[in-house]
């Protein structure tokens, strides 16, 4: 009898994390606040009671420190998941990111493996001050030995994060915070099942008259806008890309052949960012198969604005619909 | 009690109209003192190569006989003896670059020889004599600066991290697995395990480093902070970096600082014996400025008279690391000729063979570009890598005919 649990992103993300550290004990986690306050967003929340202050640490306030002891405690043969609280603030910690955590297992040949996951959460649309809404996953998927991977559902946050922690790779899990507690998230999930591959994209809306590639909280805009569409006579097929790096673009492709139109989706700014990498590939791999340019529907290429004009800066689903229409124009 | 080179005013010293400005000689004396390394400097074989007591430290050293201190003179000449070679082949065009220790070899075989098999040690760039002394193949490091490779040795045998170009990452690496050391209950009795923590003067100017003293402090991390303070960072003087002496600086961490002679091998020894001990015991971490002199340039590709007198050097050439000991040695019988000629011997086929390797080191192949960037390869990359090596095929033959 399968156990199912009907969750959030937030609570599924706390009992993968739990399941992680119950099944190894060189799992741990380590941030600001992620013991006694269970992290500003509460996804460790009651971690640190049950498994210690040596398996969940509350960490010095210091990014580049919370990732650069994370790469010798791996080195030393730990599991580290580092929480940083907000995207924003994982500049300080760029540093040991690109130069050590990426290139460690590449410097020693394979001899060093770093087996760290770094959690993000990410993304506007909370109406928060400056540096708490940004999406700088591009950065980091551009950087040659981080794999990057952003859940946009309950099921895939539960899985995705076991998996990253067993993986001996680097990962950066970008996390949709404005989706943690949303309650039209709660999905119901089989805790005991058996989870999708990591690394690989999915079609999780079918449709012929246009594709919408996205990821992470850009996955509910384009269901949305996908609902919206069908009202109006348009069937759109969605993809969720779930990973960014490596960018798993065979579904994509598939589709594309199908529909002939592709929009690509993402809150961050557009110049040289993952969307543009998408555009990229599509028109060298599906270039015959398209009946229009690929289009992308992101943020601007601007800093993240004061959150009383997020609303126009986030993508909804209007301007979805609206590049929808301009491709069908073309 | 703040050190005598403090020249500012403490809480209720009453109002300063004008900050206190440390005159030029205060510098000098706290800072980078060529005669005397400021007080507080830990020495027990004197330049002119006498030996002088220490209360604290000599139970440290009690084991080093004349036997010993051979074995530690033969190191630190054959480790120079390694490093003017790849100096001169650099010169030659046979390395890509060389960073040189020329005058580090105390405080690099010192603390080097202080370690236990258990222990680990976490390099900068420069630190081949600790690599030699971690059993390390002088060979590995070469390839390095010949640019075949990025770091060959196997650093769990050896207990010796991957060489850390990035300036002061390491120092928080070095935390980080030294708080795994103290997780895995490997502290609290006199077989336990230790970390050493390599970095220079121009570090501590760094953010990781505060970090990495901060992160130690606070879990207890058996963890000795080794500073080679070589009076220079590039260009940059030590007085570009601090205000204070920077052994004082572990007192606002809440660890003990302590200033070495770092051209006293038997000193630094002792010393880091000491910090590694104290670790062992949970007392860590510890800070140790071993105060020395890069008596070369900071790699091929500086010009040291471009910011530094000549006279600065030839003072230090005076406090040489390698004839103190050779002089005390001499003088009391330890060795005689024979033996400095039997070292000299040994270093120049050191040298030779160093040489020899570095001619015919073999270029790696294509493919290696593509290996080990991930545990688990990606299939972009093999797609990638398959299509770069077909591309290389289609040469295979051309020009042949």
């Amino acid at each position: 009898m399968a156990d199912l649990q009907k969750l959030t992103i937030g609570k599924a993300i706390n009992l993968g994390l739990r399941r992680a550290m119950e099944e190894d004990p060189k799992v741990l986690i380590m941030g600001e606040d992620v013991g006694k306050l269970g992290g500003v967003f509460r996804i460790t929340d009651g971690l640190q009671k049950d498994f210690g202050e040596q398996r969940v640490l509350d960490t010095p306030l210091a990014e580049s420190g919370i990732i650069g002891t994370a790469v010798g405690l791996a080195v030393r043969g730990f599991r580290p998941v580092c929480e940083i609280q907000f995207e924003g603030f994982i500049f300080p910690g760029f540093d040991q990111i690109v130069s050590q955590v990426a290139k460690l297992h590449y410097r020693t040949q394979g001899k060093v493996k770093m087996p760290i996951v770094i959690r993000v959460p990410f993304g506007g649309g909370i109406g928060a001050v400056e540096h708490h809404s940004e999406s700088p996953e591009s950065l980091f998927a551009h950087i040659p030995g981080l794999k990057v991977v952003s859940v946009s559902n309950a099921v895939d946050a539960y899985w995705g994060i076991q998996q990253a922690i067993k993986a001996d790779d680097p990962i950066l899990f970008f996390e949709p915070k404005k989706l943690y507690h949303s309650g039209a998230m709660k999905a119901e999930i089989d805790v005991d099942g058996t989870p999708d591959p990591l690394f690989e994209s999915r079609v999780v809306r079918e449709g012929t008259t246009a594709t919408v590639v996205a990821y992470g909280p850009s996955v509910k805009v384009a269901l949305d806008a996908a609902t919206a569409a069908e009202d109006e006579g348009k069937s759109l097929e969605v993809i969720d890309l779930r990973t960014l790096s490596p960018l798993d673009l065979g579904p994509v492709f598939e589709s594309v052949r199908k529909t002939g139109r592709l929009i690509a989706l993402s809150e961050a700014p557009s110049e040289s960012s993952l969307t543009s990498e998408i555009a990229a590939r599509v028109q060298q791999e599906c270039f015959y198969s398209l009946e229009a340019p690929v289009l992308r529907v992101t943020g601007f290429d601007t800093p993240y604005p004061p959150a009383k004009l997020e609303e126009h800066y986030l993508p909804d689903l209007d301007r979805v619909l609206h590049a929808v229409d301009r491709s069908l124009a073309w | 009690m703040p050190s005598e080179h403090w020249t500012h005013p403490e809480p209720g010293d009453g109002p300063a109209a004008v900050a206190a400005q440390p005159s030029p000689e205060q510098v000098i004396a706290g800072l980078r003192a060529t005669s005397e390394g400021g007080a507080e400097l830990t020495q027990l074989l004197t330049p002119e190569g006498e030996r002088v007591s220490s209360p604290q430290f000599d139970r440290y050293v009690d084991d080093i006989d004349a036997e010993a201190l051979k074995g530690l003179y033969r190191d630190m000449v054959l480790v120079r003896r390694a490093d003017r070679e790849a100096n001169a082949m650099q010169r030659q065009g046979q390395l890509g670059i060389w960073v040189p220790l020329l005058g580090q070899e105390a405080a690099q075989i010192g603390s080097g020889r202080a370690l236990r098999k258990g222990d680990m040690a976490f390099p900068s760039y420069r630190e081949h004599g600790v690599a030699y002394a971690r059993g390390v193949d002088l060979k590995e490091v070469l390839g390095i600066f010949r640019c075949t490779d990025h770091s060959g040795w196997d650093y769990k045998a050896h207990g010796f991290h991957p060489y850390t170009i990035v300036i002061g990452n390491q120092v928080l690496n070095a935390a980080g697995y030294a708080m795994g050391q103290k997780f895995e209950g490997k502290v609290g009795d006199d077989d336990s395990e230790a970390t050493i923590c390599y970095f220079g003067d121009g570090a501590t100017s760094q953010g990781d480093v505060h970090e990495g003293f901060v992160w130690a402090a606070v879990y207890d991390a058996p963890l000795v902070f080794f500073c080679q303070n070589n009076q220079w960072a590039i260009s940059e003087p030590t007085e570009r970096q601090s205000r204070l002496p920077l052994y004082q600086r572990a007192r606002g961490y809440g660890f003990p600082g302590i200033r070495v002679d770092g051209n006293d091998v038997l000193a630094c020894l002792a010393v880091s014996r000491w910090a590694l001990e104290e670790c062992r015991h949970g007392n860590g971490p510890v800070l140790i400025e071993a105060f020395t002199y890069r008596m070369d340039a900071h790699t091929t590709t500086d010009d040291p008279t471009r910011y530094r007198l000549s006279d600065e050097l030839e003072e230090w050439k005076l406090k040489d690391p390698i004839e103190r000991v050779r002089a005390y040695l001499a003088r009391g019988g330890g060795a005689d000729q024979a033996f400095f000629d039997q070292v000299q011997a040994d270093s120049d086929a050191f040298a030779a063979e160093l040489r020899e390797y570095c001619f015919n080191m073999p270029e790696p192949p294509p493919e290696r570009i593509f290996s080990n960037v991930y545990a688990e390869s990606t299939p972009l990359l093999d797609a990638q890598r398959e299509e770069f090596l077909s591309y290389l095929d289609g040469f295979v033959g051309a020009g042949e005919h």
